[in-house]
């Protein structure tokens, strides 16, 4: 059961489960799907959220209470929905080990668990990798769920699509940067995600995507239909590049011939638990089809 | 242009009502903090209430006019001068073509709204032209206002008079020491009892990052968590959640110290528990507090926030009446 609760007189907020789980992102899109195609007169906006989601309301146009009722109503439908998800599949160029975010958490060292190394080389070390490459292909290997887009504008969460056993943990500075360069991959917690801008930031730095995913003036040509590229629901893959490569992708951006490859899939959870790894290499296949 | 900024304060930024709609993908709504100065400014010049004006924080700017216009101060207590000579805020004033406004020194207050006829028409970003500069949205170029900026305006159709003004018991003006009303909620059960009532009873200070994101208090006891095993993803600080979307008005309290209350331009999600909403009456408020603000939260139900926001829509509608 989630728990309903009011933030002020203007936002119901849902929390579906306290732990991050593929099971809680899901049952929490489902909510919001419900919620939507409800078309509840008041409601003005629905953010959802890793493992639980926030309605929006106008109180002058429906009770609070009124709204909660009908929120908690439409749980058991949604229960109900089958756990499977339209979606795309992207693949994400990452430059690791970049000389950017490399200079940034120098900057930042004292703010860090271990002033002594690097980003990378303690989040291999926590999870138990003996070396940053093998941690890199961790990263890299299995695909990836956008389970939250938001902080600031357009900024994509992931988490990993492997049993809890494989995913990485890690914690976030002990003290947030006051700057990250933009498009860094990030982690903190169980999380993943790409700064859309620059900024101020906790999570650990382990490389840049040369891939513009925030573009507020709409000249890059796959964000001409809306700015922000990310959104709930979709799957990312990386894909560890060198620098050479960074440095064409970069030169195509800016000359807007940089397209992503991405591929429409459909997902099922059902399908996913009862074989992780075999739903993971059909979307693999579906990626690199055509 | 019609208006040519001389020099622009602390932080101007053009602000209107907002673009609710995008704050699932990290976009918040943003627009004036003090949102009923900025609609009272704005039918005092004959604009429609959610025109852009300009929203100066703690120093006003200097703007020479090329055209003639009406203009109104309203919100913070930021005296107006024009070609020198001062006048009333909460008043519709005539500028005529090369005169310059400047202000006096913050009186009351923390921001003050400019309305201009017409209303500022710089190219509107996601149906609004409030400025988000984290992301690049609104304003100038998605900026804040800088000198050498050109501001164009909008047709002025209104029939404003100048000389026209809001009564005294009609301005909201921030006093000395401030309470805000707040809906406790959302991860309310995480911290202690004795937590939840030394929160409402301390009196807590305007810390000195107070900006559009967010406001920062401190000088209160630190929170005490109620005591678990912190659930998977959470991150292993007690009031760490599984990030989550922020409620705007919503209050977090990292570490259990210095509680920050978001405003309009919110981060819409994060790691922090929150405690519970300032309600949206209050939240204009928050705009006009200066740092070092003795500030109370004062424990409401749901009733009386709703109460509360009648209150201040009612309000609203005696000023369109007297403007009328």
């Amino acid at each position: 059961m989630s728990r309903f609760t009011f933030g002020g007189d203007e936002h119901i907020f849902v929390e579906v489960d306290e732990a991050m789980s593929l099971e809680a992102f899901f049952a929490s899109l489902a909510m919001t799907n419900a919620v939507r195609s409800a078309s509840i007169d008041g409601v003005t906006e629905i953010c959802p959220a890793n493992a639980s989601f926030q309605i929006k309301f106008d109180p002058d146009r429906i009770h609070p209470h009124a709204l909660m009722d009908r929120l908690k109503s439409l749980e058991e439908d949604a229960e109900k929905s089958e756990s499977k998800l339209d979606t795309r599949i992207i693949e994400v160029p990452v430059l690791y080990q970049d000389p950017w975010t490399h200079k940034t958490l120098m900057r930042f060292r004292e703010r860090h668990q271990d002033p002594d190394g690097t980003d990378l080389e303690y989040a291999a070390r926590i999870n138990g990798y003996e070396t940053v490459e093998a941690f890199i292909d961790a990263h890299s290997g299995a695909p990836w769920l956008v389970s939250m887009v938001g902080f600031v504008s357009g900024l994509p969460f992931l988490y990993q699509m492997v049993d809890r056993s494989r995913q990485i943990q890690v914690p976030k500075y002990l003290r947030p940067r006051t700057d990250t360069p933009k498009q860094t991959v990030g982690y903190g917690g169980s999380f993943s995600c790409i700064y859309s801008v620059r900024g101020a930031g906790g999570y650990q730095m382990f490389g840049i995507t040369p891939m513009t995913i925030y573009d507020p003036r709409q000249e890059v040509p796959y964000l001409q239909d809306f700015m922000v590229f990310f959104r709930p629901g979709d799957i990312v893959k990386w894909r560890s590049i060198e620098r050479a490569e960074y440095d064409r992708i970069i030169e195509d951006m800016q000359v807007g011939r940089f397209e992503p490859r991405m591929r429409d899939v459909v997902f099922s959870l059902d399908d996913f638990n009862a074989d992780l790894d075999g739903t993971n290499a059909g979307l693999m296949e579906a990626l690199h089809a055509d | 242009m019609p208006i040519d900024v001389i020099s622009a304060g602390i932080m101007t930024t053009i602000q209107d009502l907002g673009r609710p709609g995008y704050y699932h993908l990290g976009i918040p709504m943003g627009g004036a903090m003090d949102r009923f100065a900025l609609r009272t400014a704005n039918l005092l010049v004959g604009n429609d209430e959610g025109a852009a004006g300009l929203e100066a924080a703690f120093l006003g700017p200097e703007l020479e006019f090329t055209e003639d216009a009406i203009i109104a101060v309203c919100g913070a207590e930021l005296p107006p001068r024009i070609d020198g000579e001062q006048q009333p805020t909460w008043t519709a004033l005539g500028v005529g073509k090369g005169q310059v406004l400047s202000f006096d020194f913050l009186k009351l207050g923390a921001r003050a709204y400019i309305a201009v006829s017409g209303g500022i028409s710089t190219p509107p970003a996601l149906g609004s032209r409030s400025t988000y500069p984290i992301g690049s949205l609104g304003g100038v170029d998605g900026r804040a206002v800088q000198p050498g900026d050109f501001l164009p305006l909008g047709q002025a159709g209104g029939t404003a008079k100048p000389g026209m003004s809001i009564p005294g018991e009609l301005r909201r003006l921030p006093g000395s020491s401030a309470e805000l009303r707040v809906l406790p909620g959302l991860y309310w059960h995480r911290i202690t009892e004795g937590a939840q009532q030394g929160f409402f009873d301390d009196t807590w200070m305007v810390a000195n990052e107070a900006d559009r994101m967010g406001y920062r208090f401190k000088g209160g006891r630190q929170l005490e968590f109620v005591p678990r095993e912190q659930p998977y993803s959470a991150g292993s600080n007690p009031s760490n959640i599984t990030d989550a979307c922020y409620p705007y008005g919503s209050i977090q309290v990292p570490n259990g110290a210095e509680p920050i209350v978001l405003h309009r331009d919110a981060v819409s999600g994060g790691g922090y528990f929150m405690l519970g909403t300032v309600v949206s009456a209050d939240m204009d408020l928050i705009g006009q507090l200066q740092p070092n603000t003795p500030t109370r939260f004062v424990k409401v139900e749901m009733d009386a926030a709703l109460a509360a926001r009648m209150n201040r829509a009612s309000m609203l509608d005696r000023i369109r009446e007297a403007t009328a």
